[in-house]
């Protein structure tokens, strides 16, 4: 077979540039020197060196990080304590509809969800700042997380768990030094993807954040909304450098791993 | 070589059982997995747990291991009553069906997990590992990740693993069936070495009669929860219980019919004494062979006997049998013993003569068993206590033995086994030939459940 037909490299083509041609041009954008976004007029990193003397900008980010730090933390705990229960649980009254519930957020508009929380908040009185927002997606990425771990654990060998308290292990240690060590690539991942979701989280960190704390996509957003400025360009190409730094070391490092044992397992084949 | 005494503690009654199951009984729901089920096993005894997938024998070794606890009953592990004591408080450890090692852990740190959650010291657990090592022959592999070794090698992780803490007890729930079928029969002897080596007593679940009886001392056979016969390999093969041990262990026949005492129609058989010809010495040797002069036996025996040895005795032979001898009545030696049962099972067919039968089974519904192995299969009718005439139906070749299917007369299938002591090409029985099965008086066993 051909690999490289005249067909597969327009489809190639096509589909490339649909994903990554605006992505391109915000990119090209940002080197702009001119300060009218739709206007090329030379290349510059002037707007690189002025995002970084925009407190406003810097406090968002700081703010955002701190949040899906702490969120991402927090849902990874709550929710690798849901699934293991889930899964790990004997049949119980009500389990079904527990774990229906555990995943109901998935589905839930993110509106809804935000404007719920909201109203809880201001019922119990708490101000609106970074406590709500964490609180906020916590809840909302601790499903993701849940989901994630749960699909593990399903396929974990339990004789495993009850080897180890054979062994003389309390319950605890047990999942400790044998069931977290195994299930952590998929609690690793659970925190990576509640870190992104919180990361780019506009509708419901809107509605939980305050006056004194304001996340990137936020301060983006109401930024655009005045206007596209190069700065915003700037900060958007960072993002996506961050972005496509991560991805790329995640996939370097599992594809690493997964060659490793490849010929781990080759070389026990050849005794 | 002196001969060890007999290991047999559960004949012993000042012997103490190590585990004791008093009316044990255990229900997921509605489905009894254990019903009212009472047994002893003592220490150092290598104990079987036989039967179907279904029948009870996991969730017994499970609540031996306190990852199941009875819903009625007692389970008492060296006189302590172990009910309500958890996993990691008992001096009971398990190889598990899937061996069950830590993927993210060395073959040494596999080995260690055990002895680190104790708190022995770090020298100690090192030498006992290593000891271990040894022991199952895994020197090399120590610091292998478990998916970096062959199936035979993780199975001998597995039990070091779990030899490692010297428990009182090990449980090994079907820890054989991964491996391949020569393989599996090295370990089982290796199962045993070790077992006797450490001294540990083995309980091990299994549903492969084979391996049962190849490494165990007792073999309990279960069936939906309850223990149908506890006995010795040989015992629970030649002696079983019931039809359902007969039929789980090896290949049986079973014949079914109403038993009758055999004494009454003995004596008429017997009245008249045969006359026996004297039959002709075949040892007398009348032909006449040259003997040695004086010089030659002077040469012999000076001369030549260190070279070519003594001389032969001349050949001593009993005297004929007297007039006396030859006209006495024959004992019955040769023949069926009197007493015993027997099988009236078919009209086409005489009674099957069970002289080792018990005479109190008189008149009752009987199942005759008896091992293909021990039936007889020729072409011309043999003079032995039970012969049944029959078609050979088909013909399975094993290499080392051939069963024949025979059909006999009315129906009833019976499956011979012969040895293939001749090479395939001089069989002479072959299909749809008709045949005599024959067996001796004591061969089969009569059963009445």
């Amino acid at each position: 077979m051909k690999r490289f037909t005249w067909f597969n490299v327009t489809a190639l083509t096509l589909g490339f540039a649909f994903l990554y041609l605006p992505m391109v041009i915000l990119v090209i954008y940002s080197f702009n020197e001119s300060k009218l976004v739709t206007v090329w007029a030379g290349f510059s990193t002037k707007w690189y060196g002025e995002l970084l003397q925009n407190e406003a900008f810097l406090n968002a980010a700081w703010v955002t990080i701190k949040v899906a730090v702490f969120s991402s933390t927090l849902a990874t705990v709550l929710g690798t304590m849901a699934a293991y229960v889930l899964v790990r649980a004997n049949r119980f009254k009500g389990r079904t509809l527990f774990s229906g519930m555990i995943y109901a957020p998935l589905v839930m508009p993110e509106v809804i969800t935000g404007l719920s929380l909201l109203l809880l908040f201001i019922g119990i009185g708490l101000d609106r700042g970074v406590l709500t927002i964490v609180l906020a997606h916590t809840t909302f990425a601790m499903c993701y997380v849940s989901v994630v771990v749960s699909s593990r654990l399903v396929s974990f060998d339990r004789s495993l768990e009850e080897a180890a308290l054979d062994l003389g292990c309390s319950p605890w240690q047990a999942f400790r030094l044998v069931t977290l060590p195994i299930i952590a690539p998929a609690v690793i991942s659970g925190w990576l993807l509640a870190f992104t979701l919180s990361l780019d989280d506009l509708v419901i960190a809107s509605f939980t954040a305050g006056p004194s704390a304001t996340t990137l996509p936020i301060k983006i957003f109401s930024a655009v909304r005045l206007g596209v400025s190069p700065e915003i360009n700037a900060l958007s190409t960072i993002m996506i450098a961050i972005v496509t730094v991560g991805v790329i070391s995640a996939s370097l490092i599992s594809k690493q791993a997964s060659l490793k044992q490849q010929r781990d397992e080759q070389a026990a084949a050849r005794g | 070589m002196a001969q060890e005494p007999l290991f047999e503690p559960w004949n012993d009654p000042s012997e103490k059982p190590l585990i004791q199951f008093k009316n044990v009984t255990k229900r997921f729901g509605d489905f009894i997995a254990i019903d009212d089920l009472t047994q002893d096993i003592y220490e150092k005894e290598f104990f079987a747990l036989l039967g179907p997938s279904g029948c009870g024998k996991t969730t017994m070794m499970r609540m031996l291991g306190g990852f199941e606890t009875p819903t009625s009953g007692t389970i008492s592990i060296a006189g302590q009553d172990m009910n309500n004591v958890p996993p990691n408080k008992r001096a009971v450890n398990m190889m598990f069906q899937s061996y069950a090692l830590f993927p993210h852990l060395s073959i040494y740190e596999n080995i260690a997990f055990g002895l680190r959650r104790t708190d022995m010291a770090k020298d100690a657990i090192d030498a006992r590992v290593n000891e271990m090592l040894k022991l199952t022959r895994l020197e090399k592999f120590a610091q292998r990740k478990p998916h970096q070794i062959s199936g035979g090698q993780r199975q001998r992780v597995a039990l070091a693993r779990s030899l490692a803490k010297a428990p009182k007890l090990l449980l090994l729930d079907e820890p054989l069936g991964a491996l391949d079928k020569k393989l599996r029969q090295d370990t089982q002897f290796e199962l045993m070495d070790i077992q006797e080596k450490t001294g540990t007593t083995f309980v091990i679940v299994t549903h492969d009669q084979e391996e049962a009886m190849t490494v165990a001392s007792r073999v309990a056979v279960m069936d939906e929860g309850r223990i149908i016969q506890v006995a010795t390999p040989d015992a629970i093969y030649e002696a079983p219980n019931s039809t359902y041990v007969a039929d789980f262990i090896g290949d049986v026949n079973l014949i079914k019919g109403t038993a009758e005492l055999r004494v009454s129609s003995k004596p008429a058989e017997q009245t008249t004494p045969e006359t026996l010809e004297a039959p002709a010495d075949p040892f007398v040797d009348d032909t006449p062979r040259p003997q040695p002069n004086k010089l030659g036996e002077w040469l012999h025996d000076k001369v030549l006997s260190p070279i070519i040895g003594e001389r032969d005795e001349p050949i001593k032979r009993l005297p004929p049998p007297s007039a006396a001898e030859l006209t006495a009545t024959p004992e019955v030696t040769s023949d069926i013993p009197e007493g015993g049962i027997a099988l009236n099972w078919s009209d086409q067919h005489p009674a099957i003569i069970v002289s080792n039968g018990d005479e109190a089974q008189d008149g009752k519904a009987l199942t005759f068993a008896i091992r293909p192995e021990k039936l007889n299969i020729a072409k011309d009718k043999p003079d032995a206590a039970n012969a049944l005439q029959g078609t050979v139906i088909d013909i399975a070749y094993l290499g080392n033995v051939s069963t024949y299917h025979v059909e006999l007369k009315g129906g009833q299938m019976i499956k011979a086994q012969m040895a293939n002591a001749r090479r395939l090409a001089k069989r002479d029985i072959t299909w749809e030939d008709t045949v005599w099965v024959s067996f001796t008086d004591t061969a089969g066993v009569l059963l009445e459940r």
